[in-house]
């Protein structure tokens, strides 16, 4: 069992044309930096991107988009990127909006080997059109369907060569449900560490499931927004 | 005078209990957080996956694994614990926060909610305002009581793509604190200065006086 490659050109290398993705991250905060820049040197089309944000107009997802790399968005809230706003009003972009615990849950119930669940987000309005409605004590909830991604993508703080995960505070947001939801799952960790050396009370993904880990280099780890306070 | 966003914000923060675990959306509502009264304990939730938000970062100490649902950068406190956003969701969902402060661009009488989405124009999505929504316990909202138009915001139904359906139990615009009872919006308090009058002129919706309503004190 070899887990550990190269670096992002050679854990992407089979994802294909139309291939469906998941990449972890909330904004620009946990995102797979590197796995993202050897996807557009890949100029790999018409991908399916499930991902919370679609990154902002020169960085993230947002990257991929302006090479119009991306056919279908499937997030919860996309209002930092001017390009991808562009895209859908213009149609060349498919999109759909979900609730963010409703896809936070979908990549959970696929890495719990669970089809569907009900929640009550969306009951009542454009979201709930086609879905089962189910009464439980009085209240209405929606059936949703666990997600089925060839590949997911994430990013974490420190891994091992078992491909075990530790993430750093909230840039943990989606990656670990992700990193469990992936028929094949690619981690992207800033420091790669030989088997033994995480604590084992201490790891947020086990690495049952992840397939391929590298140590990536260069992080930039944009701010969107930098807010500070003064010194007294 | 009509409230200032920090005011709405100022009498939000009045409906804080001791021990509260609180979710302030973005905009006014985040501004809540800077008028948590001295002694009380509140605890903020980012659903991003944090309890126990702190302030922002000193200069130079921002951390850019550590943002908000803002996507701001901000601190921890003692006490703080991260977490996935399914597990974020799941507190949610299973009634765990106390209270849910949000914006809103329309709310309807009977306390529907729309605040996502303007066909054709904007599209930047829910976030997660209708987990938020659909189980919160207790939802206020903040906003302001007419768009710049000078239309009301307050309406008998929402017109814009609902978030969330009989949620809404109370409001706090720039001009009035209501609530969101079975008959309509039920007025408690006015801005200082703005009459009742121009609150019934302001209120699309099925508005409820009764007796004297009196001035929001700061």
């Amino acid at each position: 069992m070899n887990k550990v490659v190269a670096g992002a050109d050679e854990a992407i290398k089979d994802i294909s044309d139309g291939a469906v993705l998941m990449l972890g991250g909330f904004g620009l905060c946990g995102i797979p930096e590197n796995s993202i820049a050897a996807l557009v040197k890949k100029k790999v089309n018409n991908l399916t991107c499930i991902s919370n944000n679609a990154g902002v107009d020169d960085f993230g997802i947002g990257l991929m988009l302006k090479e119009k790399q991306v056919k279908k968005m499937i997030s919860s809230y996309v209002g930092e990127n001017a390009e991808f706003e562009r895209q859908l009003l213009s149609g060349e972009l498919q999109v759909e909006l979900i609730p963010q615990g409703t896809l936070a849950t979908r990549c959970m119930a696929a890495g719990y080997g669970m089809p569907a669940f009900f929640t009550p987000a969306g009951v009542g309005t454009e979201v709930a059109e086609g879905k089962e409605i189910r009464l439980f004590n009085e209240k209405e909830y929606l059936l949703e369907m666990a997600f089925d991604a060839d590949f997911a993508i994430v990013k974490a703080w420190k891994g091992d060569t078992d491909g075990n995960l530790v993430y750093k505070e909230t840039a943990r947001n989606f990656n670990p449900l992700m990193a469990m939801a992936g028929k094949i799952t690619i981690a992207e960790v800033e420091e790669l560490v030989p088997a033994g050396e995480l604590d084992p009370d201490a790891i947020h993904t086990p690495g049952i499931y992840v397939h391929r880990i590298f140590q990536g280099s260069n992080y930039e780890k944009r701010i969107e927004q930098r807010t500070v306070r003064k010194k007294n | 005078m009509s409230l200032t966003k920090e005011q709405i914000a100022q009498r939000i923060a009045r409906e804080l209990k001791d021990g509260y675990y609180v979710n302030l959306g973005i905009g006014i509502p985040t501004l809540v957080a800077n008028y948590i009264p001295a002694g009380m304990n509140v605890v903020l939730q980012s659903e991003n996956g944090l309890l126990g938000m702190g302030p922002f970062p000193f200069e130079g100490e921002e951390d850019p694994d550590l943002i908000n649902a803002g996507k701001q950068t901000i601190t921890t406190v003692p006490g703080s614990v991260f977490f996935d956003s399914a597990m974020s969701f799941g507190m949610i969902r299973a009634g765990k926060v106390n209270l849910t402060v949000l914006g809103a661009m329309e709310v309807s009488e009977n306390g529907d909610i729309a605040n996502w989405k303007i066909p054709g124009k904007m599209v930047k999505g829910m976030g997660g305002a209708m987990d938020l929504v659909a189980s919160a316990r207790n939802i206020i909202v903040a906003m302001m009581h007419t768009n710049p138009k000078g239309e009301s915001k307050l309406l008998p139904a929402c017109t814009l793509p609902l978030t969330g359906v009989r949620c809404v139990k109370k409001i706090v615009s720039d001009l009035a604190v209501l609530d969101v009872t079975p008959g309509g919006f039920k007025l408690l308090e006015r801005a200082p200065g703005v009459s009742v009058e121009e609150i019934k002129a302001k209120t699309a919706g099925k508005l409820i006086v009764e007796g004297d309503i009196p001035e929001i004190g700061f």
